[in-house]
C-alpha cells in the first residue's frame, strides 16, 4: 500500500516535495544487495530529505535554470530523455545522462569511471561549465548558509550550525538522497527471487535465457545467485562512437596528453570536447586498453531510459539489440566479448520483453509500462 | 627517460599508486658494483604468435586478426614512440602466402621500423622461401644504440623428418601439432651456429647482446616444443658476454628465467595463450622456477591472456612491461644484485594472487 502511495506521488507531482523521500524497504530491494553507505556518511531520512531539495534547487547554477533535477528528472526515470545532456545556455554536452536509480551500487561514478563516490561525483556538475556553470562552490555554500529552512535541515541532518556547513555537506546531503533512489522489485525480480513463476511473460521467460546463453548479456550485466546489479563495474569498448575517432586516434591522444600536463580540468575537457569524450576510460587510467571504453551500465528500468548507449545514440531497446547482435562496431579496440550472436528475429523480440520485465514497480507509473 | 615514459603511460590520468613502484632498480643496483655497459638506453616494442588464419578467399578468423590489429594500434600510440619493433614469428597459421601477405599488410600500419624472426608457422610449408624473398632473411644481426642483437631461426629441426612427408602442407600440419608423437624437436643448427659464432667475434664481452629467436633457447617441454635441442650450444657461444639476454616467442605465457649469465624472457602472443606445462601432469617439464605464471584467463574475453611487450633497454639489461589485455599488466625487470629477472609487484611469494596459483 505504501509503495502505491509513493508511486502515485512520482506520477503526478513534479518536482516532488523533499517530505516524499523514503528509504527503501525490504520489498523495494527484491533483487538488490544492501545499498552501499559510507562509514562517514551514515544515511537518514533527514539528511535524504535534504539532499532532495538541493537536488532539485536551481539556484545552484550560473543563472539559475540548472538543478541536478535538470537532467535527472524524477518524473523521467532521474534521467532526461535526451541523446546527450543539455546544461546552462542550453549548450550540449557529450554524454547521455544516466539514471540516478541505483547509481548508489557502481563502485565508480560517470561513464568513464573518473569519480568512486556518488559524494565526489556530485560536486563536479555545479562547476562544469556546460552543466550549472558555477565558478567554484561558493555560491551554493553561501546560499544554504543564509537561508532559514536549509539552515534547520542542516541542524537536523547534521547537527551543524550555518557556519560550519560546508560544500562537503551539501555533496553528502545529495549522496544519501541517490541511496533512497534505489529500485529492485521488477517482475523479473519477483520471478528470479520472490519464487513467483507467473511474475514473467513466456517471451521474457525465453529472453532470459538467451541473456544468459546465446545473447552473451549476462557476461557484463551480471545477475548473481540472489541479487542482481545487471552490472559487472567494468569498461568495454563497444565501438559506439569510436568512428568519430579512429582516423585521427593519435592527434586526438596527443592533444589529450597535452591538456592534461598542463594540468588542465578532466571533468570540463571530456564534457566540453566531444572527441576526447570518446576516449572514454582512458582519460582516466591513461592505459591503451582503456581507450573507447565505457562503463557497464545497470540495465534494470532500462525501458523508461531511452535513449541508449554513452552518447544516446540508439533510440530503442529494439536497436540495442540489433547492435549487440551485429557484434558491435568493428575497430581495433573492440571488446573481444563482443561478437556476432545470429540472433532470429523471435530471439531478439524475447530479449526485449526480458529487457522490459526489469521495471521496478517503485518506477512503473512513469513513462512505458513493462 | 625511461622512468618518464613509463610514469607517464601508466599514470597519465589517476594520481599514480604506482608511482611508487621501485622503478629506479635497475638505475639503482649501479652502487653495487656492477660495470656500467656503455650504451644509450632506448625502449622497443615487441609483438608475436599471432597466428592469422586463412579461410577462403580474402576471409581470415577474426578473432587473430584482431589481437594483430590491437597490438598494432596501441604501438602507434605510445608517446615517445619506440625506435623499432620485433615482430617474433608465427604471424601466419599454416605458412600459407594469403596469411603472411595479410599479416604484411596489417603490420604495415605501424610507424616505427620493424625487425622480423620466424616462427615454425611462418616457415614449414614453404621452409621459408616467401619469408627470404618478401620479407628478411631468416637470420641476421644488427646493432642500435649500442647494442648487438642477433635474430636466430631457432625452429629448424632434423633433415630426415623435414624429408619424410608426402606434401608440404602434410610437413606444416604435423609441425603445428602439439603432443605429436611423430614431431621434431627444434635446433639452431651447425650452419648457423657458425654464423653466430663468426658475427660474434666481432664485438668484445662488454657489449650487451639481446638474441631474438622463435622457441626459447633453453629446453622446458619437448611435447609441446617449448625446446630447442641444440639450445647449449647457443648459449656456449654467448657465454663470454657479460650481459645477455634472450626474447622469444612460441609459448603464449608469461615465462623468464636465468641460465648463467643469460636472460630469457618469452613475449606474450596476440592469438590466444597456452596454458603452462605444468598443467599437464603426465611428462616431466622444466618451467623455469623463477617465474611468477600470468593469470588463468577469462575464456569469455578471447583477448584475455594474450598482448604485447613494451621492453627498455638500459645498462645492458632489459625490463619487461608485459601488455597483458584484460587483464593485470606486469613488469618484470633484471636485478643486478640478485642476478636475475623479478616482476615488481608479484615476485615474492606472500604476494602472489590466486589466479597466478590455479592453472
Amino acid at each position: 500500500m505504501k509503495i502505491r502511495c509513493f508511486i502515485t506521488l512520482i506520477s503526478i507531482a513534479v518536482p516532488l516535495a523533499a517530505d516524499e523521500v523514503k528509504l527503501p524497504d525490504s520489498q523495494d530491494l527484491l533483487g538488490l544487495p544492501p545499498v552501499p553507505v559510507p562509514a562517514d556518511n551514515p544515511l537518514t531520512l533527514e539528511k535524504a530529505r535534504l539532499g532532495r531539495k538541493l537536488f532539485e534547487d536551481k539556484r545552484f547554477s550560473a543563472d539559475g535554470t540548472i538543478s541536478c533535477a535538470h537532467c535527472h528528472k524524477p518524473e523521467l526515470a532521474f534521467q532526461d530523455g535526451l541523446p546527450v545532456s543539455e546544461g546552462i545556455g542550453d549548450q550540449k554536452g557529450t554524454r547521455n545522462a544516466p539514471t540516478v536509480i541505483n547509481a548508489a551500487y557502481f563502485i565508480t561514478q560517470f561513464w568513464d569511471g573518473r569519480r568512486k563516490t556518488l559524494e565526489v561525483q556530485s560536486k563536479d556538475p555545479f562547476v562544469n561549465p556546460i552543466e550549472h556553470g558555477l565558478k567554484d562552490h561558493k555560491p551554493i555554500v553561501d546560499i544554504v548558509r543564509g537561508n532559514r529552512d536549509y539552515q534547520q535541515r542542516f541542524r537536523q541532518a547534521f547537527g551543524l550550525e550555518p557556519s560550519q556547513i560546508t560544500i562537503d555537506h551539501v555533496a553528502q546531503a545529495i549522496a544519501s538522497f541517490e541511496r533512497t533512489v534505489v529500485a529492485g522489485d521488477s517482475h523479473f525480480d519477483r520471478y528470479q527471487f520472490g519464487g513467483d513463476k507467473n511474475a514473467l511473460s513466456a517471451s521474457a521467460i525465453r529472453g532470459l535465457a538467451i541473456f544468459h546463453g546465446k545473447g552473451r548479456c549476462a557476461s557484463c550485466h551480471v545477475i548473481e545467485g540472489s541479487t542482481a546489479l545487471f552490472t559487472d563495474n567494468r569498461f568495454h569498448n563497444l565501438g559506439v562512437g569510436f568512428d568519430r575517432i579512429e582516423a585521427r586516434l593519435a592527434e586526438i591522444i596527443a592533444a589529450f596528453r597535452k591538456a592534461k600536463q598542463a594540468n588542465r580540468d578532466i571533468d570540463k575537457t571530456i564534457l566540453t570536447q566531444a572527441e576526447i569524450s570518446e576516449l572514454g576510460r582512458f582519460a582516466v587510467t591513461g592505459e591503451l586498453e582503456d581507450i573507447g571504453r565505457f562503463k557497464t551500465p545497470t540495465l534494470r528500468n532500462i525501458a523508461l531510459t531511452a535513449p541508449y548507449m554513452h552518447d544516446g545514440s540508439l533510440k530503442t531497446l529494439e536497436e540495442v539489440v540489433d547492435f549487440y547482435d551485429r557484434g558491435g562496431f568493428d575497430n581495433p579496440m573492440l571488446d573481444s566479448g563482443i561478437r556476432p550472436l545470429h540472433l532470429t528475429a523471435e530471439e531478439k523480440a524475447d530479449l526485449v520483453s526480458f529487457l522490459k520485465s526489469l521495471t521496478s514497480q517503485r518506477f512503473t507509473t512513469i513513462g512505458v509500462q513493462p | 627517460m625511461s622512468i618518464d615514459r613509463r610514469t607517464f603511460l601508466k599514470h597519465l590520468g589517476a594520481a599514480g599508486a604506482a608511482a611508487t613502484l621501485p622503478f629506479s632498480l635497475v638505475k639503482v643496483a649501479w652502487g653495487m658494483g656492477s660495470k656500467p655497459a656503455e650504451h644509450e638506453s632506448f625502449t622497443f616494442a615487441y609483438i608475436s604468435d599471432s597466428h592469422l588464419t586463412h579461410i577462403k578467399g580474402s576471409r581470415f578468423t577474426s578473432n587473430f586478426d584482431r589481437g594483430l590489429r590491437k597490438a598494432v594500434m596501441e604501438v602507434n600510440l605510445l608517446d615517445p614512440p619506440p625506435d623499432f619493433v620485433i615482430y617474433g614469428g608465427d604471424l601466419a597459421q599454416l605458412g600459407k602466402r594469403e596469411e603472411l601477405d595479410h599479416g604484411l599488410e596489417l603490420l604495415s600500419g605501424l610507424r616505427p621500423p620493424l625487425k622480423w624472426v620466424i616462427g615454425e608457422h611462418d616457415f614449414y610449408l614453404d621452409m621459408g622461401d616467401y619469408w627470404q624473398n618478401k620479407i628478411i632473411p631468416l637470420y641476421y644481426s644488427f646493432d642500435h644504440k649500442g647494442v648487438h642483437f642477433v635474430v636466430l631461426n631457432s625452429i629448424l629441426t632434423y633433415e630426415n623428418w623435414i624429408g619424410q612427408w608426402p606434401t608440404p602442407m602434410e610437413r606444416m600440419l604435423n609441425m603445428a601439432r602439439l603432443d605429436n608423437p611423430q614431431g621434431s624437436p627444434f635446433m639452431v643448427g651447425e650452419a648457423q651456429l657458425r654464423w653466430l659464432e663468426k658475427d660474434l667475434a666481432k664485438y668484445n664481452d662488454s657489449i650487451p647482446i639481446v638474441v631474438l629467436s622463435h622457441s626459447p633457447l633453453y629446453k622446458i617441454f619437448k611435447p609441446w616444443n617449448f625446446w630447442t635441442d641444440d639450445a647449449e650450444k647457443v648459449q656456449k657461444l654467448l657465454r663470454r658476454f657479460s650481459r645477455v639476454t634472450v626474447l622469444h616467442g612460441h609459448v603464449h605465457q608469461v615465462l623468464y628465467n636465468q641460465i648463467d649469465n643469460i636472460t630469457f624472457y618469452a613475449m606474450m602472443a596476440t592469438s590466444w595463450p597456452w596454458p603452462y606445462p605444468v598443467s599437464y601432469v603426465q611428462k616431466p617439464n622444466q618451467v623455469p622456477q623463477l617465474t611468477v605464471f600470468m593469470n588463468r584467463a577469462d575464456p569469455f574475453h578471447s583477448r584475455d591472456g594474450t598482448g604485447w611487450d613494451i621492453l627498455d633497454m638500459d645498462s645492458g639489461a632489459i625490463t619487461n612491461h608485459y601488455q597483458l589485455w584484460m587483464n593485470e599488466n606486469r613488469t618484470v625487470t633484471f636485478d643486478f644484485k640478485l642476478k636475475h629477472p623479478v616482476d615488481l609487484k608479484y615476485q615474492d611469494p606472500d604476494k602472489r594472487i590466486p589466479p597466478q596459483l590455479h592453472y
